[in-house]
């Protein structure tokens, strides 16, 4: 814009590039996004879980694509948090859990006995609505996982560790104290210092549980941008019972209602005009 | 999705402002119908002093726009609607626009009027011009009584009269020009009314937008800026 002569009567609109604004796109309008058009990461097919006799998901079917970010939201105990945790089986170490159906991540079932779990949680990360540093320096939390797969090279160690805390956004403000304990950090600190743990192993798959329920409205806004940011790299699967946090992170939604996924599509169509009444009821705060 | 279901919110007082918003805007809707009643009687009887009247309450019609904005703007921070409640919000404030230029259009008429009432009157009493009020009041009331019971057929029903509006525009119009090509000493009479007539097939319009919007708030879909037979097909989906 700066090498631009302004001739007298030139208004500022003559200096927008018109390239900018594609206006037959916009005259074609409506174009939602629509998860078929995406490049699926995660394949849910069939899924039903029984904790004991009591059935807790039923017939979950969906796809989550790539490099998005997918919310799943619904009132409490409608098995959202359920089928987070099977997308890296956490469920197994439940007791009494049963599941039917598959989950498959790049094509292939996460159920199969073939596949090694730690290696499973390796590619899907998880993090927690409490944040659970561990009880170790800023630094060696991050490094943990690192050190789990044998890497010892200090040098890869350090740059490992300060990208994870630079794509956490939380380098800036603990690089002059790295090996001072994770728990001298404020709630929103810690909650991105689990983040830069979880994504210094460089998951698939980022699975966030209530990421910023228990932090400020300033360090959730950190976590929504951050959020924002990975999924440059990562798919995120969020479930969050802050609806309009769903509505600012997600790219997708799924509404969950007893067990059963209700409706699943494009964030800016489930919030301005969903399909089933129950998901309106929800979502606009009605009785059922 | 969600007509006639404006209660039954978890949050009673939020009910309360949405209800409490509704109304307003039908009570603004009622304002501007009278507004554009009495301007179109002071033109048809030449009294200046009912035109006048309408002249000075177009403030009401504008006090009305302003603090339905201002409810509605507090509504979307504080309450950050969604879905049908969204579109009611986004609803109000399209129609209170479109509601604040018929009254507008209402004052012209009464200005009009004023200007009428001194020329010498035509045989047929503008007889032509309360018709068209009669058929744009006829519109407006259907359009608000369309976003009262949250009725998109009715909305698209609505949209519809405003062909025989648009119609009974231009045989006005052709009447006219006879008129000032009989004799050019009636033109500026013959402006006037064409004023008049205009401002009144501007209601229509405006009338017709409405309809869009409560199309919209119930079906959720943007019909405008397409054609009536693809408005009421999308509005009976």
């Amino acid at each position: 814009m700066t090498d631009i002569k302004q001739t007298p009567d030139a208004s500022v609109s003559d200096n927008i590039p018109t390239h900018a604004i594609d206006i037959e796109l916009l005259a074609r309008g409506r174009n939602t996004r629509q998860v078929a058009d995406e490049t699926p990461c995660l394949k849910v097919q069939g899924l039903n879980l029984f904790y004991g006799k009591k059935q807790a998901l039923y017939d979950v079917d969906m796809v989550i694509p790539k490099q998005r970010v997918t919310a799943y939201i619904g009132p409490s105990g409608c098995g959202k948090s359920t089928l987070l945790r099977c997308i890296n089986r956490m469920n197994d170490l439940v007791d009494g859990v049963h599941i039917d159906g598959k989950i498959l991540l790049d094509e292939q079932n996460i159920y199969d006995k073939s596949v090694n779990v730690a290696d499973l949680r390796r590619r899907v990360g998880m993090v927690f609505q409490k944040p659970n540093p561990f009880p170790k320096s800023i630094y060696e939390n991050v490094a943990y996982g690192l050190r789990l797969q044998g890497i010892k090279d200090r040098r890869t160690m350090d740059e490992v560790v300060e990208n994870a805390l630079k794509s956490a956004a939380l380098w800036d403000e603990v690089k002059d104290r790295l090996h001072d304990s994770a728990f001298g950090l404020s709630g929103g600190q810690q909650q991105r210092l689990v983040i830069a743990r979880a994504i210094a192993i460089e998951p698939e798959v980022l699975l966030l549980d209530e990421p910023a329920s228990a932090l400020d409205p300033i360090s959730t806004l950190k976590i929504e941008e951050l959020i924002y940011e990975l999924k440059n790299k990562y798919t995120i699967v969020i479930v969050t019972h802050n609806m309009q946090q769903a509505a600012r992170v997600s790219d997708y939604t799924a509404f969950m209602y007893m067990g059963k996924l209700i409706e699943y599509g494009d964030t800016n169509t489930l919030f301005t005009n969903p399909d089933q009444k129950q998901t309106e009821d929800y979502i606009t705060g009605r009785y059922g | 999705m969600g007509t006639g279901n404006i209660s039954h919110h978890i949050s009673q007082q939020f009910n309360e402002d949405l209800e409490a918003i509704r109304h307003k805007v039908l009570a603004m809707g009622g304002l501007v119908e009278e507004q554009i009643e009495n301007a179109t009687a002071a033109l048809v009887s030449g009294d200046v002093e009912q035109a006048e009247g309408v002249i000075s309450r177009d403030y009401q019609v504008n006090a009305y726009e302003v603090a339905i904005d201002e409810e509605s703007i507090q509504i979307l921070a504080r309450r950050q609607p969604a879905a049908g409640d969204l579109r009611l919000i986004v609803a109000v404030i399209k129609t209170i626009t479109d509601l604040e230029r018929m009254g507008d259009q209402a004052e012209k008429v009464a200005r009009m009027a004023i200007h009428l009432a001194d020329m010498e009157r035509p045989k047929n009493q503008y007889s032509e011009l309360e018709h068209l009020s009669d058929q744009v009041r006829k519109m407006l009331r259907g359009a608000l009584d369309a976003f009262a019971r949250m009725d998109a057929e009715a909305a698209a029903g609505v949209a519809q009269e405003d062909l025989k509006v648009d119609a009974e525009y231009d045989a006005i119009m052709r009447q006219m020009i006879t008129f000032m090509m009989e004799d050019p000493r009636n033109v500026r009479r013959t402006l006037d009314t064409m004023w008049s007539a205009r401002a009144l097939e501007r209601i229509g319009d405006h009338a017709r937008n409405i309809c869009e919007y409560v199309i919209y708030l119930v079906k959720g879909k943007d019909v405008r800026h397409i054609s009536l037979e693809e408005l009421s097909k999308e509005a009976s989906d």
